[in-house]
């Protein structure tokens, strides 16, 4: 485990945040069971899984709300057990209940998080002006949260995670409540973020908004990373080798032909065929090649591998391996 | 330190702006601070003028100053309100997630919360006070004496932040609001009890008792605000979301500090018993004092209550010792019984007196039951009978029953330190448990059969003894 004062921190290398066999158990219920993440500086890391599958327990022990059963993690180099305090100053937090307080405006919300920050007022007003005029809200920061719309107060919960430009972002379901333009805008935020130094965890369900921000996915199913890696290595591992499409300008009645080594054709229509390819940059001139040869391609392109047909591959396998367990 | 105190003051401030915007809160405290003292000045000319025509003005001069602190008192009650869903509110809400992950400790969450519940009741109660007193200038009543006016003050604020405080413990445990609520009866009730004893000592004029009232409650206060603190968890308010009685689990807690893991009656008296006894020893030592205070504060009784024995009573001493001789025959059952039972049920009694006041109302039997013993003492000594023949009367079983006393009231002081002291991993509800398990198990293996030991002797020695010696 990378040490907060140790060599790896200087060279710029350390792991934002570091589980290792992270443990939760409340009395015989087993939340998060020996979770492992490594996380570094500038990559976005999304956790999936389904409800109750341990995320919010897994952010809570990395933000030093809950005590981990067994294991130990370092957010930002700090111990999440022993130096709780620099954790959680080190920490931006977007809970999955955003819980603003009704009565309170905009900038009244802010300026009490950012003392509680130990920011001085005129850094916080500074820093609520941008991050207000960013979000959209700065209009309506003298109105009283109890009139925001959901949208808004998720809005609102983001600029208070930011408000202290941490190192580290935790985002549980950042856009869950929001309107698409808003959605957006707190996606594009988000990607913004990335940049520089900032390390960014988001749990979701929004499987499109996970593949549009995700370096690394991490899966998590019964308190368990059932997969964790890259985007495109998880769905080369899952979803297998890349797929291609050719459409063709006449229907393709009695069509055969002996495919280059490492091509498989999967599917076929009326006037198009679907083929997997082992090695697309050595196979696919010589499958173009042999293709046009024989009919008028109107086009040849990639098929889309989403992270959702991937995401339910893993949990398809994990659901039949569990069976195979009990069994 | 200052610098410490600042997120508790961030916190304070940000609540007490809060609850100034809440009409339902607003409401209530400026009735209870301008309109409710007006009745009470008009209640108290009426009742002047009243009780004046029938002489009785002694009732008058009582009222003013009850008066007062009934004005006092009704808008501290808001404070358990608002204190009761200081956490437990925050939680409902969802807003204490986002505060949990802020730099704050706990305490400082803690202090804040306990702050911004009692500062604005308690500001509505002087200012209360002053409008009842204003009003009392106007018509022309005298003011309480000042003495008795800082006693109303300091009473008021040590209830409100006993108050506060005990609400603010169960607002931190309760799961729910409507939970929370349910729980406050464990501070209404003896919050109720006590402003009829106060109102009581009022009105009988024994003002100087009411000043031990303030020194108990500063102390409970503050065992109160200790407890809230060592008990206090981030980790509890978030984790904890179900209250339905866990049976298991609480048999389970309550096993393993009873039994612990030894597997026979003797390996749990070598190992269990002598471990717990150990754990106790200071407790001990301190019960043990306090025995001593007991006796010697039962003995000092003597120069207030002296009883004269005359000579005759003393020459039938004999005969009344011969007739309990014949009362309680050697290897009679019930005598034994009834003096073994009288002894556990004083302990109980003690026991629960304790769970209800962190083990400070739980030594008063003992000190009570030594003090009697003292002047006992005292006052046959002090009327001739030889203190050989008095220790007589005691000895042969104090020797077993006062020491089995002190160790189930040392069991009872312990469960109060154990409440008092941070414990990160367990819940109080466990350390509770675990506290009750070990009075249980010194009870049941040490203290009911010492008893029992004791009250046979009580029963068939100690009176043939004492015969033997007045003859």
């Amino acid at each position: 485990m990378t040490s907060r004062t140790g060599r790896s921190r200087d060279s710029g290398f350390y792991q934002m945040i570091c589980a290792e066999n992270l443990t939760k158990k409340f009395d015989d219920f087993l939340a998060v069971d020996g979770v492992n993440l490594q996380v570094f500086p500038g990559q976005v890391l999304v956790l999936l899984g389904p409800n109750g599958a341990g995320k919010t327990t897994t952010v809570r022990m990395l933000t030093s709300v809950l005590k981990p059963t067994r294991g130990r993690a370092l957010v930002a180099g700090y111990d999440v057990e022993r130096e709780a305090e620099q954790v959680r100053f080190n920490i931006g937090v977007l809970t999955e209940h955003h819980g603003l307080y009704a009565r309170m405006n905009a900038q009244e919300y802010l300026e009490f998080f950012g003392k509680l920050y130990r920011l001085e007022l005129k850094q916080i007003r500074r820093r609520a002006e941008e991050l207000l005029h960013r979000f959209g809200l700065f209009e309506d920061r003298f109105r009283r949260l109890g009139e925001f719309s959901k949208g808004m107060r998720q809005k609102l919960a983001l600029v208070r995670a930011l408000l202290h430009d941490p190192p580290v972002l935790l985002l549980d379901e950042p856009t869950s409540a929001m309107d698409p333009e808003s959605a957006r805008a707190v996606r594009d935020a988000i990607a913004s973020l990335r940049s520089g130094d900032r390390t960014i965890m988001l749990c979701t369900h929004n499987l499109s908004e996970a593949e549009e921000l995700a370096d690394q996915v991490a899966i998590i199913r019964r308190g368990r990373i059932i997969l964790s890696d890259t985007l495109e290595n998880i769905k080369q591992n899952v979803l297998g080798p890349a797929e291609f499409q050719a459409t063709f300008s006449k229907s393709l009645d009695g069509w055969s032909a002996d495919l280059p080594e490492g091509v498989v054709l999967t599917e076929r229509g009326a006037n198009w065929l679907r083929f997997r390819v082992q090695d697309p940059p050595g196979t696919n001139p010589e499958l173009l090649r042999m293709l046009s040869a024989r009919m008028e391609m109107v086009t040849f392109q990639e098929l889309p591998r989403s992270l959702e047909k991937a995401y339910l591959e893993v949990m398809r396998r994990a659901v039949i391996e569990e069976g195979n367990l009990a069994q | 330190m200052l610098n410490n105190l600042r997120p508790v003051f961030i916190i304070a401030s940000r609540e007490i702006r809060d609850q100034l915007r809440d009409w339902r809160i607003i409401f209530p405290v400026v009735g209870l601070t301008l309109f409710f003292p007006f009745l009470m000045n008009f209640t108290a000319q009426q009742m002047l003028g009243f009780v004046q025509k029938y002489g009785a003005t002694i009732v008058g001069e009582r009222l003013v100053p009850f008066l007062l602190m009934i004005v006092g008192f009704f808008p501290i009650s808001v404070s358990l309100v608002i204190a009761l869903e200081s956490f437990v509110g925050e939680k409902e809400r969802g807003s204490i997630e986002p505060l949990l992950n802020t730099p704050l400790q706990d305490w400082q969450l803690y202090l804040g919360k306990l702050l911004s519940s009692t500062v604005p009741p308690l500001t509505s109660s002087f200012l209360g006070m002053a409008v009842y007193l204003g009003g009392l200038r106007i018509q022309n009543i005298p003011w309480p004496e000042t003495p008795m006016m800082i006693l109303i003050v300091l009473l008021t604020i040590v209830q409100a932040i006993v108050m506060v405080s005990g609400a603010v413990v169960v607002s931190c445990q309760a799961t729910s609001v409507r939970a929370a609520n349910l729980l406050a009866s464990f501070i209404v009730i003896p919050v109720a009890l006590l402003i009829q004893g106060e109102s009581i000592l009022m009105f009988w004029g024994t003002y100087s008792t009411l000043w031990w009232a303030v020194f108990g409650l500063m102390v409970m206060a503050a065992l109160l605000v200790r407890v809230g603190l060592a008990h206090f968890q981030r980790e509890e308010l978030l984790g904890r979301e179900i209250d339905v009685l866990n049976a298991r689990w609480i048999w389970r807690v309550f096993k393993k500090s009873f039994w612990g893991d030894v597997r026979s009656l003797a390996d749990w008296y070598r190992f269990e018993i002598s471990k717990t006894i150990r754990s106790m020893r200071i407790s001990i030592l301190i019960t043990f004092v306090l025995a001593l205070v007991g006796i010697l504060l039962g003995a000092d009784l003597i120069h207030q209550f002296f009883i004269p024995l005359d000579q005759e009573s003393l020459a039938e001493l004999d005969e009344r010792i011969g007739l309990l001789v014949k009362a309680w025959p050697v290897f009679a059952v019930k005598p034994v019984m009834s003096i073994w039972w009288q002894n556990v049920r004083v302990l109980i009694l003690a026991m629960v007196l304790g769970t209800f006041s962190f083990s400070i109302l739980g030594v008063l039997p003992l000190m009570a039951s030594m003090g009697a013993v003292g002047y006992l003492m005292a006052l046959l000594t002090v009327n001739g009978i030889p203190a050989v023949t008095t220790l007589a009367f005691i000895l042969p079983h104090a020797v077993i029953e006062v020491p089995a006393a002190i160790l189930a009231t040392a069991a009872i002081l312990r469960a109060g330190v154990i409440m008092g002291t941070p414990t990160p991993d367990r819940t109080v509800g466990e350390v509770w448990i675990e506290s009750i398990a070990i009075w249980t198990k010194i009870m049941a293996g040490v203290v009911i059969p010492m008893l029992l030991l004791a009250a046979a002797i009580e029963a068939w020695i100690t009176p043939r003894l004492a015969l033997l010696l007045v003859k």
